[in-house]
């Protein structure tokens, strides 16, 4: 780790603006991921402002009856609240599939959001990766790269984004609220983060400078059944090769509010709106889901070491859909 | 703002202030006020180690990715080494030298002992404080990925294998003590541990 200074930010807005004024300066909240990033070079700040002392730490409910989650809530504390494990189990599930208790506990939802690609050239400075230095390269695209992107890759990158939490979040309608220099402003999840295109460096939407101050859940019926399922190398402590966050609510035997987004396949949580589309009105129904998991993965361009996530990944859609047609619970 | 011109010249970036230095820093740990002088980017652990002599906590991966550091901060379990050690002002810190002494171990020292939950020790102590935080976890109904259902929680009889081995794999043991350990805590649990192989081979035949 290079040297740093650090500072205690005492509101939201003193964050926002001591990290306009100093471009040089980053946020920490749980440090689960910054540290291990400034301990490889990745970052260098010269200065950290620490966000974890700023409250941003209650799970309210709205008068619209949906949920806000301050940023600074723990990982675990999102998963163990009660009405979170009752209306959005695979949120619950979804975090506590991450990481390990030790991390969950410090993780915060803000950190969880802007954790950044577990992608090993990445990692190590010695490799030529477009996200680490603009226009250095990728070694991933012709190295091993069987935990690499399917979906949504670009020549520049083909990193995956490691968060469980944020495919449950995708799959939930979630709002981000962002504190920038110009006041509040509420971006859907499914636009905070982003494709890489030509410019891998940037993960999210999000402006420099901004703080993350909550997630937003808005009421959802089909919720309750939602399911979270996700493959990895080991059965804990693991990132996903795969991951599935997936939900229908039936009425008779049609399907309604279906949910679908995907981890481990792309360089953001993976939503797939022609899935969703395409099984509204449906009989919940075997082939059908084994129709739904085929579009899902229609535009899918494996690498020469994961061609089975492709398989991988409809096994787990179909897998979820059936479980969640049923009710729910553990997939 | 950076001076351009001033950046591209000097081999390490300019800054717009000088990099704080050592700085003073109060830390509780195991019920004792420590004031070390430690710039900003050391970490918990460190300090631990290098500064305190208390050298219980180990030094396994240093990313956070194997257990041997967990200390309890407010009660929680945490990774000290992906802990920078001036956030952790304030905050009540016990280590393995505060779980048990010597003379009085702990409940899990003592089971960790009798069911052979450790073959080298070098992950032991992260171990402990994952298992002693583990069945304060269950007490107060925190779920696992594994948990069948999130609305009806184990409790400490009725808490399985399976969600033994799930809540403590954020520690690994590199001698694969892990039949030990998961007896260990069963044992603290409250339920009768499942292998006295252990045991057998260690016990004085009977007269
Ligand atoms: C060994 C290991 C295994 C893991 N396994 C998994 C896994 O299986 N699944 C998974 O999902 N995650 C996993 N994680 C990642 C973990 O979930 C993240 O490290 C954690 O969520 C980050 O949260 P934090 O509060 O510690 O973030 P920090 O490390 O404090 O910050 C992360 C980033 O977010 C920025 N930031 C933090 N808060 C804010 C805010 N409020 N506004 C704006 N910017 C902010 C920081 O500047 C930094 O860039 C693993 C981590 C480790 C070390
Ligand atoms: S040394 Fe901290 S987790 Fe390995
Ligand atoms: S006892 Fe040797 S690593 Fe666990």
């Amino acid at each position: 780790m290079k040297q740093f200074s650090y500072v205690r930010a005492s509101s939201p807005e003193d964050a926002v603006q001591r990290a306009i004024a100093h471009q040089e300066s980053q946020f920490i909240a749980g440090g689960t991921n910054l540290v291990d990033r400034l301990k490889a070079f990745l970052d260098n700040p010269s200065e950290l402002i620490d966000v974890s002392r700023l409250g941003l730490k209650e799970i309210e409910t709205m008068p619209d009856g949906s949920i806000r989650i301050g940023a600074m809530v723990s990982n675990t504390a999102v998963a163990n609240h009660h009405q979170i494990r009752e209306h959005y189990p695979l949120l619950s599930r979804a975090i506590l599939s991450g990481a390990s208790q030790q991390i969950r506990n410090v993780a915060t939802v803000g950190g969880n959001l802007l954790q950044r690609t577990r992608c090993p050239y990445y990692y190590d400075t010695a490799f030529a990766c477009n996200k680490r230095q603009p226009e250095s390269g990728c070694a991933a695209r012709h190295g091993i790269n069987r935990m690499h992107a399917i979906l949504g890759a670009s020549e520049k990158c083909i990193a995956v984004h490691p968060s469980d939490m944020c495919v449950a979040l995708a799959a939930l309608d979630a709002v981000v609220e962002v504190q920038g220099a110009n006041g509040q402003r509420q971006i859907p999840f499914t636009e905070f983060h982003r494709l890489p295109g030509n410019t891998p460096q940037w993960d999210s939407n999000l402006e420099p400078g901004a703080l993350i101050t909550a997630v937003i859940l808005p009421p959802n019926p089909a919720a309750k059944t939602g399911i979270y399922l996700k493959l990895r190398d080991r059965t804990s402590y693991a990132f996903a090769l795969v991951s599935v966050a997936a939900m229908v609510a039936v009425e008779g035997d049609a399907i309604h509010h279906a949910r679908l987004a995907l981890g481990g396949v792309a360089h953001k949580p993976w939503r797939s709106l022609e899935t969703e589309s395409f099984l509204e009105g449906k009989t919940a129904a075997s082939e059908t889901f084994e129709q739904a998991a085929e579009i899902a993965l229609q535009q899918a361009q494996p690498l020469s070491h994961n061609h089975f996530k492709v398989s991988m990944a409809q096994r787990a859609i179909k897998r979820a859909f059936t479980i969640s047609a049923q009710g729910g619970s553990t997939a | 703002m950076l001076d351009s011109t001033l950046e591209d010249q000097s081999p390490t970036p300019a800054r717009n202030s000088p990099i704080q230095g050592e700085t003073e820093v109060t830390l509780t740990i195991n019920d004792e006020s420590y004031t070390v002088n430690i710039e900003p980017r050391v970490t918990l652990l460190d300090v631990l180690r290098e500064r305190l002599g208390l050298t219980g906590s180990k030094k396994g991966c240093d990313h956070g990715q194997c257990g041997a550091c967990t200390v309890l901060i407010d009660g929680e379990r945490v990774y000290s080494c992906l802990s920078l050690a001036i956030m952790q002002e304030g905050k009540t810190i016990v280590t393995i030298e505060g779980l048990g002494s010597e003379e009085e171990l702990h409940p899990l020292q003592a089971a960790f002992l009798e069911n052979d939950g450790l073959q080298c020790g070098y992950c032991t102590p992260g171990q402990i404080c994952a298992s002693a935080a583990l069945l304060e976890e269950v007490k107060q109904g925190s779920a696992s990925a594994i948990t069948p259902d999130l609305t009806s929680l184990p409790d400490l009889e009725t808490l399985s294998e399976a969600e033994i081995k799930e809540r403590l794999s954020g520690n690994l043991c590199r001698c694969g003590a892990y039949n030990g350990i998961v007896a260990a805590v069963q044992q603290v649990s409250g339920q009768a541990a499942p292998s006295p192989a252990a045991n057998i081979l260690v016990e004085e035949p009977e007269q």
